[in-house]
């Protein structure tokens, strides 16, 4: 599996949990902080399940999510 | 990047928000589907390169800051005008790529007129009319696409059709005139549905760039607050309820 990271912008999110719903790996859940407009916002949850597949960020309806995906550079041999 | 994010070693971006959309937050409510609808159609600006020569027509209704949300040129319209507004725009300009992005209670009300008309013309115009079946911004009163039995702050026992009609299908009455070349419906309430959606407003904008002329895409969408349901209840009413009047899929699609 590759590996993801799903980074919610704070103050962009409004709660709604959509993203939440849709992550297919359970990745996301509401975290315990409210932003400066009150909203309890989204967060990972289970960071190391994410899959870097982009569904939350395509159904954000705010855009306050950023997705990254692991892709180490490739190491080159020492000749 | 986010500003106060740490991205660590090894890791590469591969979703941001489009270059086309401000910094300015939207101003719709929690769920909201305008917010997808209108990052798709950033996307499209984006991935056609069509920033410095596109104006956005901005409507009355809950979309009607529009201009806020954009890096390009937008004009506000007066409630239903916006494609007599955009028709003006693309013939006294016709280098000048020029949408129009309208609600039920803008289109498909106080302006079918203008918009059966531009279509009639087959004006070289894009449209994004988003079917939320509701007046949203001014606090959810029946609008011509509410659905039969429907709730709403005007219809409070539901939407008697022998009374106030039946949802006007816009989409299906534009899609029997020569003029329009591509019709299609739309919808956003999943990601796979989200995919869909983009690749119907890309084609629109890339008819107008072909010459093709007008191209609308519905989308049937759902305003969570007016419905009094969470968000995630309000993707379920377009599934449940909406679509069973407003079914997806393109209905006119002309290849000149
Ligand atoms: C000439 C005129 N008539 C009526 C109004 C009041 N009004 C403002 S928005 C709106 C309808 C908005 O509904 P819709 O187009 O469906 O957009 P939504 O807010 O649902 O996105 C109405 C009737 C107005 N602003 N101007
Ligand atoms: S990128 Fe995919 S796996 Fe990761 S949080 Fe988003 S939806 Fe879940
Ligand atoms: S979809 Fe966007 S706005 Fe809604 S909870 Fe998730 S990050 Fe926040
Ligand atoms: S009132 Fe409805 S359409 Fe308007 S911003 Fe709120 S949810 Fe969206």
């Amino acid at each position: 599996m590759p590996k993801g990271m799903a980074l919610i912008d704070r103050e962009r999110c409004k709660g709604c949990g959509l993203c939440i719903a849709a992550c297919p790996f359970g990745v996301l859940g509401f975290s315990d902080e409210y932003n400066s407009s009150g909203y309890n916002v989204a967060a990972m949850v289970h960071p190391e399940k994410c899959t870097g597949c982009i569904t939350c960020a395509q159904v954000c309806p705010d855009v306050a999510i950023e997705v990254y995906l692991f892709r180490p550079a490739p190491v080159r041999e020492a000749r | 990047m986010l500003a106060d994010a740490k991205i660590p070693e090894g890791y590469v971006r591969v979703f941001r928000r489009p270059d086309s959309m401000s910094d300015a937050p939207y101003t719709y409510c929690p769920g909201c589907h305008h917010g997808v609808i209108g990052r798709l159609v950033a996307e499209a600006i984006d991935e056609l390169g069509i920033r410095g020569r596109t104006v956005g027509i901005a409507p009355v209704g809950c979309a009607v800051f529009l201009y806020r949300f954009y890096r390009c040129d937008f004009v506000q319209a007066a409630h239903g005008r916006a494609c007599a507004v955009a028709t003006g725009l693309k013939r006294a300009n016709p280098d000048l790529i020029v949408f129009s992005y309208q609600g039920d209670g803008d289109l498909a009300a106080i302006g079918t007129a203008e918009t059966v008309h531009a279509a009639n013309r087959g004006e070289n115009i894009t449209v994004i009319f988003v079917n939320n079946q509701i007046y949203g911004m001014t606090g959810g009163e029946m609008a011509p696409t509410t659905l039969p039995g429907q709730r709403t702050v005007t219809t409070p026992e539901g939407r008697d059709v022998r009374a106030t009609g039946y949802p006007l299908k816009i989409s299906e009455m534009l899609a029997q005139l020569d003029g329009p070349a591509y019709i299609t419906r739309q919808a956003v309430y999943d990601v796979r549905h989200v995919q869909m959606a983009r690749r119907a407003i890309l084609q629109a904008f890339r008819n107008q760039l072909e010459g093709k002329g007008f191209s609308m895409v519905e989308v049937v969408a759902a305003c969570p607050t007016n419905l009094k349901v969470s968000p995630v209840d309000g993707n379920k009413w377009v599934t449940e309820q909406a679509l069973r009047y407003f079914p997806l899929g393109d209905l006119k699609v002309r290849d000149r």
